[in-house]
C-alpha cells in the first residue's frame, strides 16, 4: 500500500495559482468509492483528490450523488467498497465527531443550527471537539474552564468579525433570515479550525446579493485562513468563478474532472445537464 | 463655573491639546472602540503614544508641510489618531465621505492634492485605485483593516500599524523633527480641510484654522459645561464637520472620551453598552427610534400596552416642563416619579439615553412630536443652528430655553445679523478661513468684513431673542400688501401630519397663500380602510369629500399656529386644492432627493393656480404624466377647491380695536 500513497502525494506537485494562492499536495483522496443503500447504487467506483489549499467543487444534476458523496467524506456513510485517505494516511471507519477531530467541518444543504440559541453559542457549538475541561468544572466554571471559554471566545470573535456578523452576536438563530443563518453555519464549521471545509449547497435559495457576500466569504476563508475547500453547487456561474477544479457525476458515476474550463468543453457534462436524446 | 478667558499659552493646535491630556489626565480613557466583542481603550497618554509613533511613521514615508492627508472609512480610534498624526507633521487631514463612489472620490482627490490616503478597508483601498484612473496620484495608501489586502501591490502601500512600527523604530531619527513641527503649528495653521456635499455643483473644499476650531471647542464646551467625564459615541460620517468639532474639537479641549462603535449595524447596542452623556443624532435617528418604539408597543400585552399609553399621557402633560425645570405640582411630581420607575427610566435605558446630559439635533426640522416625545421622558434634548463654513455653531438653545421650532440664541462668540431680504449672516471666530483653491466662492460667501451668507431665511423672535430659521432665502418672497412669504416653513408644518405626503404654499405676490397638497396614500388609504370609505384610485380618494374635510381640518390647524406669529402670520392658507396626481421626479415635479421644484410645478398646473386665485369650485384639468416605463399618458381630472378658515393677523386684531 504505501507505494502507492507516495505516488499519488508526489503525482501532484504544488503550484501556485495565477492570483498567488499556493495549491499543495493531496489533502483527501477517494479511492474508488461505491455506496449502496440496498439495491440503489448511489455512487459508482468514483476516484477523485483534493488538494490542499483548494476550491474543489463537486456539480451534477439532482440525484446525482453529490449529497452521498460528502456524506462519505465526512464519515457519515461508510462506502462498500473504496478507501478514503486523508493527509497521507487510509482513514479507519469512525464516527463522525472522531472525523471532525481529524479536521473536517462541514455546513448542511438544510441548515442545522440550534435555534434557539444565540449566534454566538451556536458558533461555540463548532469548538467543542477542542474543549478539554469536564462537565463538572464547565459547570462550575472552575479549574481549566474559565481560561479554555475566553480563548475559545476569543477565536470565535474573530471569526464574526471576519464574517461580518457582529450586530447579531447575541440574536437567537431561529429569528434570523434565511442568508445570515447560511452565515451562521459557516462560521460554525469555521469554528473548528478545519484543515478541509465542506459546504453543501451553501448559496442555495439565496438571492444575487446574498450569493455574491457567500461567494467573497468563501473566497476570503480559503485565501485568508489557507483553508481547503470542497463544495456542492447548483449555480454553475458561481462554481466556474469560485473553483480550481470541477468533479462532475451524473447518477452516481463521475463523468468529468478537470479545471472549470475542461468541464465546460467536455461534451458528456454537457449532455447531463441539457439533456440528451437516449436512442 | 468657572471662567477660561482665553486659551492658555500653546495650547493653540490640537497636538498640543493631546500633549496637554496626556500630561494633566494620562490615565483617564480618551478612546474606546469595540473589537470582537469587547470594548478596547486607551488612556490619553496610549493615544498620545500611538499618534507620535504614527506621525514618526508619516515622517519616515516622507510625509511634507502642507500635504493633504485623506481620510477614508468609518469612525474608528486609528483614523482619528491618523488626523492628528497629519497635523503633528505640519500636514492637512481631509476627512472624506466613505460611501462616496469613485467617481465622486475622484473629484476631492485631484482636488486636494492628496498625497497620503488613509483607507479603512480593502473597499476604500479599491475605491481610491479606481479613482486615480491609473494616474498613481496618490504616492501612499495606509490601510487600516488587513483582510484581502495580502495581494496587492505594496510598493506604495502599508498596513497602520506596520507605519507605526517603523515610526517606533524611527523614532532617535525623526524625533526632533516631528518636535520641531509640532512647535511651529499656531492659530493660523490649518487645522483641518471638510468638503461640503454640495448639492449644487462641485463640492467645495472648506478651510478651518485652529483657531477655528479650537475658539469654537472652547465656547461650545462652556455654553453646555462639558466636562472630561463625559461620554460621547462617535458614529456620524468622519467627513462631516460636526463629528471632527465633538469627537476632535471638543473632545481634545475638555478631554472627554470618544467611543467607536463596532460597525455600522451595531450602532443601536454599542450606543446602549456605553450611554453617553453627551449626544448628538440628526432627527431621522430620533424618529426612527420613535417608530420602533411604538411599533415593539403596539405587540406588548395588555398591562405594559396600559402603563405605557397612562403613564405617557402624563409625560406629554407635565414632562417638558419637568425637563425644563418649572414648576410642577407635587402630586404630578410623584406620578411622574413612578412613571419613571416604571415606564420612563426603562424606557431610556433600552434607548441607551439614560445618562444623557446634553443632546443636539440639528441639519433639518424635527417634528414637534418627536421632539417633545424626548423631551417628555426627561432628556435634554436641544436643537443648534449651523453649517460646516461656521465650524458647527451659529446659533444653539441654552438649557431651559428649548422649543421644537426655534434654534436658539447666538452661540458664544458668534454675532448673527439679518439682512434686507431675511436672509442670515454670521460672524464669527470659527469663520472660515477659505474655500481651497476657490476665491470667487470664497468671495461671494465671505464679505471683507468677514460676514458669511449662510443662504437661510430667518428672524430673531422679539421676545425669546430666539432665531428662527423659515426657509432657503431665495425662496422668500413677498407677498402682495408686502408681508413675507415663506412656503417650506408652512410646508413643513403641514408636513408633519402623516396624512400629508407633500405640499406646495403658492403665494409670492399675490394676496393671499393657497395650497396643493398630496395626501400619503399609506396613511390615508389606511384611515379610509378604518372608516369604511371606498375608494378604486388614488385619484378618487384624493377627490373624496371626507378626505378633503380631513385635510381642512389640518390646514385650518396649521393656520392657527400660523397666526401665532405676527411676521408670517400672512402666510396662512386661504384655499387650498387636494392633487389628482403625486408629485413624482419622473415627471420632473421634485428632485431625486425630493424637493419640491416650484418653477416646474406653478408651469405645470397654471390652471390649477389660476382656479385657486379665481373664485371657482373647481377646475378641469389634463396632466400629462410618464409611467414608469417610459411612456406618456394624460390624466383628465376635476379638481376640487376649497376654502379653508383663517385668524385675523394680529396687526389686523389691532387695527379693529
Amino acid at each position: 500500500m504505501m507505494p502507492q500513497t507516495q505516488q499519488a502525494a508526489t503525482a501532484a506537485e504544488p503550484y501556485i495559482t495565477p492570483d498567488g494562492r499556493k495549491i499543495g499536495g493531496v489533502l483527501m483522496d477517494l479511492r474508488n468509492i461505491t455506496l449502496r443503500f440496498g439495491g440503489v447504487t448511489a455512487i459508482k467506483d468514483i476516484s477523485f483528490n483534493i488538494r490542499e489549499g483548494e476550491i474543489r467543487a463537486i456539480i451534477g444534476p439532482n440525484g446525482a450523488g453529490k449529497s452521498s458523496m460528502m456524506n462519505v467524506m465526512s464519515g457519515f456513510y461508510i462506502p462498500q467498497e473504496g478507501e478514503v485517505w486523508f493527509r497521507g494516511e487510509k482513514r479507519p471507519q469512525m464516527r463522525p465527531y472522531k472525523v471532525a477531530r481529524l479536521g473536517l467541518a462541514r455546513t448542511f444543504q438544510n441548515i442545522a443550527l440550534f435555534d434557539g440559541m444565540s449566534v454566538l453559542d451556536n458558533i461555540m457549538t463548532g469548538r467543542l471537539t477542542m474543549m478539554k475541561s469536564s462537565l463538572l468544572e464547565q459547570a462550575l466554571w472552575w479549574g481549566r474552564a474559565e481560561a479554555e471559554e475566553n480563548r475559545h471566545r476569543e477565536q470565535v470573535e474573530k471569526i464574526i468579525d471576519f464574517l461580518e456578523i457582529q450586530n447579531i452576536r447575541k440574536t437567537p438563530v431561529g429569528r434570523l433570515p434565511y442568508g445570515l443563518k447560511k452565515r451562521v453555519e459557516l462560521a460554525r464549521a469555521l469554528a473548528a479550525e478545519p484543515k478541509l471545509l465542506m459546504l453543501d449547497e451553501p448559496m442555495a435559495g439565496m438571492n444575487v446579493e446574498e450569493k455574491e457576500d457567500m461567494s467573497r466569504f468563501i473566497l476570503d476563508v480559503n485565501d485568508e485562513f489557507g483553508t481547503t475547500i470542497a463544495l456542492i453547487e447548483h449555480d454553475m456561474g458561481v462554481v466556474m468563478d469560485l473553483s480550481d477544479r470541477v468533479v462532475v457525476m451524473d447518477y452516481g458515476r463521475k463523468i468529468g474532472d478537470g479545471t472549470p474550463d475542461e468541464v465546460r468543453n467536455n461534451q458528456e457534462v454537457i449532455d447531463a445537464y441539457l439533456g440528451v436524446a437516449h436512442d | 463655573m468657572k471662567a477660561v478667558a482665553a486659551p492658555q499659552a500653546g495650547l493653540r493646535s490640537i497636538p498640543a491639546l493631546l500633549a496637554r491630556n496626556a500630561t494633566q489626565m494620562g490615565n483617564r480613557p480618551a478612546y474606546r472602540e469595540k473589537e470582537f466583542g469587547i470594548w478596547q481603550s486607551w488612556t490619553w497618554a496610549q493615544a498620545q503614544d500611538e499618534i507620535r509613533a504614527l506621525a514618526l511613521g508619516f515622517l519616515a514615508l516622507g510625509l511634507n508641510r502642507g500635504d493633504h492627508v485623506a481620510i477614508v472609512g468609518r469612525n474608528r480610534p486609528a483614523h482619528y489618531w491618523a488626523m492628528v498624526a497629519a497635523q503633528m507633521c505640519g500636514a492637512v487631514p481631509v476627512p472624506l465621505y466613505q460611501d462616496a463612489v469613485a467617481t465622486e472620490m475622484a473629484y476631492v482627490l485631484r482636488h486636494s492634492q492628496a498625497r497620503f490616503v488613509v483607507c479603512g478597508d480593502q473597499e476604500q483601498v479599491d475605491k481610491i485605485i479606481e479613482a486615480e484612473e491609473g494616474d498613481d496620484t496618490v504616492e501612499q495608501i495606509i490601510y487600516t483593516d488587513k483582510r484581502g489586502m495580502r495581494k496587492y501591490d505594496h510598493s506604495r502601500m502599508n498596513w497602520l500599524s506596520d507605519v507605526q512600527a517603523e515610526g517606533r523604530a524611527a523614532h532617535q531619527r525623526f524625533e526632533d523633527e516631528l518636535d520641531a513641527r509640532i512647535a511651529e503649528l499656531d492659530y493660523d495653521s490649518t487645522c483641518v480641510m471638510l468638503y461640503t456635499s454640495g448639492t449644487t455643483g462641485k463640492p467645495k473644499g472648506v478651510v478651518l484654522s485652529n483657531r477655528n476650531v479650537i475658539e469654537t471647542a472652547r465656547a461650545s464646551s462652556e455654553f453646555d459645561r462639558l466636562q472630561p467625564t463625559e461620554e460621547v459615541l462617535a458614529y456620524l460620517p468622519m467627513a462631516w464637520v460636526g463629528d471632527f468639532i465633538f469627537s476632535v474639537g471638543q473632545a481634545y479641549w475638555t478631554g472627554f472620551c470618544v467611543n467607536c462603535p463596532e460597525g455600522p449595524h451595531t450602532m443601536m447596542t454599542d450606543l446602549r453598552e456605553i450611554g453617553p452623556t453627551y449626544f448628538f443624532a440628526p432627527p431621522r435617528v430620533f424618529e426612527g427610534q420613535l417608530t420602533s418604539v411604538m411599533i415593539r408597543m403596539e405587540d406588548a400585552g395588555r398591562l405594559k400596552k396600559w402603563l405605557f399609553d397612562h403613564y405617557m399621557k402624563l409625560a406629554r402633560r407635565v414632562g417638558v416642563a419637568l425637563t425644563d425645570g418649572k414648576p410642577v405640582g407635587a402630586l404630578d411630581r410623584l406620578r411622574y416619579g413612578l412613571g419613571n420607575l416604571l415606564v420612563f427610566g426603562p424606557l431610556k435605558n433600552t434607548l441607551g439615553y439614560s445618562r444623557i446630559r446634553v443632546g443636539y439635533t440639528a441639519g433639518e426640522a424635527i417634528g414637534p412630536e418627536i421632539f417633545d416625545f424626548y423631551r417628555s421622558l426627561g432628556i435634554n434634548l436641544k436643537q443648534l443652528y449651523g453649517q460646516t463654513e461656521a465650524t458647527v455653531f451659529i446659533t444653539q438653545q441654552p438649557d431651559g430655553e428649548v422649543r421644537a421650532d426655534t434654534v436658539g440664541v447666538p452661540s458664544p462668540g458668534v454675532e448673527v445679523r439679518i439682512a434686507e431680504n431675511g436672509e442670515v449672516f454670521y460672524r464669527s471666530p470659527g469663520t472660515f478661513v477659505e474655500y481651497y483653491q476657490n476665491p470667487e466662492s470664497t468671495a461671494s460667501t465671505k464679505d471683507a468684513e468677514g460676514w458669511v451668507a449662510t443662504g437661510d431665511a430667518g428672524f430673531f423672535e422679539e421676545a425669546s431673542g430666539h432665531l428662527r430659521i423659515i426657509d432657503r432665502a431665495k425662496d422668500v418672497g413677498r407677498m402682495a400688501d408686502g408681508s413675507m412669504f415663506a412656503p417650506k416653513y408652512v410646508e413643513n408644518k403641514l408636513k408633519f401630519y402623516p396624512n400629508i405626503l407633500e405640499a406646495v404654499v403658492l403665494g409670492n405676490g399675490r394676496d393671499y397663500c393657497t395650497a396643493f397638497i398630496n395626501i400619503d396614500l399609506t396613511a390615508v388609504g389606511n384611515w379610509a380602510e378604518r372608516n369604511n370609505i371606498a375608494y378604486a384610485s388614488y385619484q378618487e380618494l384624493a377627490g373624496h369629500p371626507r378626505v378633503y374635510e380631513m385635510i381642512r381640518s389640518h390646514i385650518e390647524e396649521v393656520n392657527e399656529s400660523v397666526a401665532q406669529d405676527p411676521m408670517l402670520s400672512g402666510c396662512q392658507i386661504h384655499r387650498f386644492l387636494v392633487l389628482h396626481k403625486e408629485l413624482d421626479a419622473d415627471d420632473g415635479e421634485m428632485t431625486r432627493t425630493r424637493k419640491v421644484k416650484r418653477g416646474v410645478i406653478a408651469e405645470k398646473f397654471a390652471d390649477l393656480i389660476e382656479g385657486l386665485y379665481d373664485g371657482s369650485d373647481s377646475v378641469y384639468t389634463e396632466t400629462e404624466v410618464t409611467y414608469e416605463d417610459g411612456r406618456k399618458g394624460v390624466l383628465k381630472a376635476t379638481v376640487r377647491i376649497e376654502d379653508a378658515r383663517t385668524l385675523a393677523t394680529p396687526a389686523q386684531r389691532m387695527a379693529a380695536e
